[in-house]
C-alpha cells in the first residue's frame, strides 16, 4: 500500500527528533542523502545572511525560512527536471535546488529586477507574493500538460497554512480533482500565518484533511524530516504521472513544520508567540536530525561537516558579493518588459523621464 | 489613525474591526495597537487569511446592524475581496431599495516609497473611486486622518480608506483629542497662491509642497489642494482654485491612464473652460507596473518632476 493511503491525520515519519529511523526509509543514495543535507546547510546559512543584510540596509523586507528547509529540499529532490515548482515568497531552498542562482535570489529581495530573470531551462514559476494565487496557475499548467501533445510532469504549488483559508486555495483544489491534473499540493504548514496560528485558519483537524472533500488523497507528513518529505513527495510526483486506474492524480501534502525566526524583517514574533514555543520547536531542527542520522550512518563525520560548511560559506559570501557588484538597472527597465508592443503614450512617458534626467541629472531620482 | 478608532469604538458598540494580524499584533502598520487588549478579541478580531472572507462578512455584519471596519493589509492584497466591494458593499443600499445598507470602513494602506516587496507598493484608488456607491478617503495627515476616519465611520454609507504607508512614520503632526470630524468630501487648501493650481492628494502632498516652496523662490505662486477625498471629489473647490489661478496641474503617483488626475481635467473643462490659460497638466506614475523597489524613485513623482511640470504650465 502506498504511504499516500493513509489517515489525513496519521503522520509520516522516517526519522525522529534524534534522527532515529522509525519508519520506512525511500530509496535514496547516500550521495543524495548528503547532497540534501549540505543544501539545507546553504539554505540556513543563506537565511543567516540575508537577515543580517536587511539589518544592515543592504538588503529590503525578507522573509526568512529557518526551521522549514526539510520541507523546502526535500520535496524539490524528489521532482524530475521537466517538473514545475510554483513557489511562494518564502521557498528560496527550494529554487535553489531545482537550480535558481543564489544571486538571483538575493537580487530579487535586493528590490533588483535582474532577480526576476529565471533562467531559461528551470522549471519555476515566478515567486507568488499574494497569498494562494500561485495554486491555481500550478493546476492551468498541469492541466495543459495533459493535452494531446504534450509530455507528463509533475507540478508542484508551494503554500502556507494560511493560504488554505484563501478561495484561490479551494478553487485550486477543486479544479485539480474535476480536471484529474498532475499537480502536487505542497502546503508548508509552519503554524503561523504571520500572527494568526494555524488553530485561527480552520476548525479542521487538519489541513491535509482537506483533501477528502476534493475527492484525492490527503497526506500529513512530519515536515522537518527530509527523508520523509522526500519519501512522501516522490510518491506523490509518481503518482501525478503514473496514477493507478482507481485513483486521481493530485495529492495534498501537509508538512507539519515551524518558522524559528519572523514572518518576514518587518515582524515581530515575541509580541504572537511564547519562546517556550520556539524552544520546542528547534528541538525537532531538521538539519541535526539528518546530520545525526548520516553520522550514525558514516556518511558524515566532524571533517566532511566542516568541509560542507566551508563550501556554504564561500558559496553564499560569493552570491552576495556578485549581487553587490550588480549595477542598479537604469529606468528603461521600468518600461521594456511592460508589453510586447509598447503603446506610443508609453514611449512618450519613457521618452518625458529621460529628458527629466538629461536637464535634473540622475541624482535627483536616486535619494 | 489609532485614536480614530480608539475614539469611535468607545463612543459607539457596534464598531468592530477585523482583519489579518489587527489583534494581539496590532496590525503590521501598528494601526490597532492596544485595541485588542481595550476592546476584546470579540471587537477586534483576527480572521482567517481570507480578504473576501473580511469583506463579504463584513457585508453580513453591516446588514445586521453593526458597523465593521475591515482591514485590509496592503492595498495589494484586496483583489481576492474586489467582488465583494464592487457586487455587493457598492450597491446593497441601491439593491434592497435603501432596506439593507452597508456602511462600513475598508481601510487598507497604498502607495509606494517605503521600499517593499512587490504589490506592497501601488496605488489603485481609480478602481474604487469608478464604482458608483463607494466614497474614497485618502488622508495626508494624522489629524485628517483621525477626523476623516470618525467621519467615514459615521457615513451611512461604504467608504475605502486608503492610507498613504509612507507617512505613517515619515513625519509627526498634531492631533486634536477628543471627537472630532473632518467632512468628507472636502478638499483643504495647503497652500494660497495665484500663478498655478496645484490639485493632489495623499503622499504627494509633501512632495508637491515641497515643489510649490521651492517654486515660490523663482517667483512662481502656487495654490496646493490637498483633495483629501477622491471620491466624491469637492468640485466646488476645484473649480473655485482653478478660476483664480486660470492653469492647473495634477499629481498622483497612481498610474496617469485612467487615473483620477483625467477626472479632475475634465470637470474644469466642463465648468471653468473659458478661465483656462493653458493645457492641464498630468504628473503620475507611468503606465507600467510597479516597479522592484530599486527602480520606484524613478516611478513615484518627486519634487523635481513635480516642479518641472508645473513650470511648463506656467510658461505656457
Amino acid at each position: 500500500m502506498s504511504t499516500l493511503q493513509r489517515e489525513p491525520g496519521e503522520r509520516v515519519q522516517i526519522l525522529d527528533e534524534s534522527g532515529s529511523v522509525v519508519g520506512d526509509l525511500p530509496e535514496i543514495s547516500d550521495e543524495r542523502i548528503v547532497d540534501i543535507y549540505a543544501d539545507m546547510v546553504l539554505a540556513r546559512h543563506l537565511d543567516g545572511r540575508a537577515v543580517s543584510l536587511q539589518r544592515q540596509g543592504r538588503m529590503g523586507t525578507y522573509p526568512p525560512m529557518s526551521g522549514q528547509e526539510a520541507a523546502q529540499v526535500g520535496s524539490a529532490y524528489a521532482l524530475d527536471d521537466p517538473d514545475w515548482i510554483f513557489p511562494s515568497y518564502r521557498e528560496h531552498a527550494a529554487s535553489t535546488v531545482r537550480g535558481m542562482p543564489l544571486e538571483r535570489t538575493i537580487l530579487y529581495w535586493m528590490g533588483n529586477a535582474n532577480g526576476m530573470d529565471t533562467p531559461e531551462d528551470l522549471n519555476i514559476f515566478p515567486i507568488a507574493v499574494p497569498i494562494a494565487t500561485q495554486i491555481l496557475h500550478a493546476v492551468g499548467m498541469a492541466w495543459a500538460s495533459r493535452l494531446p501533445g504534450h509530455s507528463d510532469e509533475a507540478f508542484v504549488a508551494y503554500f502556507g497554512d494560511g493560504a488554505t483559508s484563501e478561495g484561490d486555495f479551494h478553487e485550486a483544489l477543486n479544479f485539480a480533482g474535476v480536471f484529474d491534473t498532475p499537480t502536487v499540493f505542497f502546503c508548508n504548514n509552519n503554524q503561523w500565518a504571520i500572527s494568526v496560528p494555524r488553530e485561527r485558519q480552520t476548525a479542521s483537524e487538519t489541513l491535509a484533511q482537506k483533501a477528502t472533500a476534493y475527492g484525492f488523497e490527503g497526506v500529513e507528513v512530519d515536515g522537518m524530516d527530509p527523508l520523509a518529505v522526500y519519501s512522501v513527495t516522490k510518491q506523490a510526483v509518481e503518482k501525478a504521472k503514473n496514477p493507478d486506474a482507481d485513483e486521481l492524480r493530485p495529492t495534498l501534502i501537509e508538512a507539519v513544520q515551524y518558522r524559528f525566526g519572523a514572518h518576514t524583517t518587518a515582524d515581530d514574533p515575541s509580541v504572537y508567540r511564547d519562546d517556550a514555543e520556539v524552544d520546542d520547536w528547534r528541538a525537532k531542527d531538521p538539519i541535526a536530525r539528518l546530520e545525526s542520522f548520516c553520522r550514525d550512518r558514516g556518511l558524515l563525520d566532524d571533517e566532511t561537516v566542516t568541509e560542507i560548511n566551508e563550501a556554504v560559506r564561500s558559496r553564499v559570501t560569493e552570491a552576495i558579493e556578485a549581487a553587490e557588484s550588480t549595477a542598479r538597472p537604469g529606468p528603461e527597465e521600468l518600461f521594456d518588459q511592460a508589453y510586447a508592443r509598447p503603446p506610443p503614450e508609453l514611449e512618450q512617458q519613457y521618452a518625458a523621464l529621460e529628458a527629466l534626467r538629461e536637464q535634473y541629472g540622475d541624482e535627483v531620482f536616486l535619494q | 489613525m489609532r485614536d480614530g478608532l480608539y475614539t469611535e469604538m468607545a463612543r459607539d458598540d457596534d464598531v468592530i474591526l477585523l482583519g489579518e494580524d489587527i489583534g494581539k499584533n496590532g496590525g503590521v502598520f501598528r494601526a490597532t495597537q492596544g485595541l485588542f487588549e481595550e476592546f476584546g478579541d470579540d471587537r477586534v478580531v483576527d480572521t482567517p487569511l481570507a480578504e473576501s472572507g473580511i469583506i463579504g462578512t463584513a457585508v453580513g455584519m453591516a446588514a445586521y446592524g453593526l458597523k465593521p471596519v475591515p482591514e485590509i493589509q496592503f492595498s495589494g492584497f484586496i483583489y481576492p475581496g474586489f467582488d465583494q466591494i464592487i457586487s455587493h458593499v457598492a450597491r446593497l443600499r441601491s439593491r434592497t431599495r435603501g432596506r439593507l445598507t452597508c456602511p462600513m470602513v475598508i481601510r487598507a494602506p497604498y502607495g509606494g516609497g517605503i521600499r517593499a516587496p512587490e504589490h506592497h507598493s501601488e496605488s489603485k484608488e481609480a478602481f474604487f473611486a469608478h464604482e458608483p456607491g463607494l466614497k474614497v478617503v485618502m488622508p495626508s495627515t494624522p489629524a485628517d486622518t483621525k477626523g476623516l476616519l470618525i467621519s467615514a465611520i459615521r457615513d451611512p454609507d461604504p467608504v475605502v480608506f486608503l492610507e498613504p504607508k509612507l507617512i505613517y512614520r515619515a513625519f509627526r503632526g498634531d492631533v486634536p483629542e477628543g471627537d472630532y470630524e473632518i467632512p468628507i468630501g472636502e478638499a483643504a487648501t495647503r497652500r494660497e497662491g495665484s500663478d498655478v493650481a496645484v490639485f493632489t492628494y495623499g503622499a504627494m502632498t509633501r512632495p508637491t509642497m515641497a515643489a510649490a516652496d521651492s517654486l515660490a523662490e523663482e517667483g512662481i505662486d502656487c495654490e496646493v489642494v490637498d483633495l483629501r477625498t477622491v471620491s466624491p471629489l469637492d468640485r466646488e473647490g476645484i473649480v473655485e482654485a482653478f478660476k483664480k489661478c486660470g492653469r492647473a496641474v495634477v499629481v498622483h503617483e497612481a498610474p496617469k491612464t485612467g487615473g483620477l488626475a483625467g477626472e479632475i481635467t475634465a470637470l474644469i473643462q466642463e465648468e471653468a473652460l473659458l478661465y483656462q490659460e493653458a493645457p492641464v497638466k498630468r504628473i503620475a506614475g507611468f503606465d507600467v507596473p510597479y516597479p522592484l523597489y530599486s527602480l520606484e524613485d524613478y516611478y513615484l513623482p518627486n519634487e523635481h518632476r513635480i516642479a518641472d511640470g508645473i513650470r511648463e504650465v506656467v510658461d505656457f
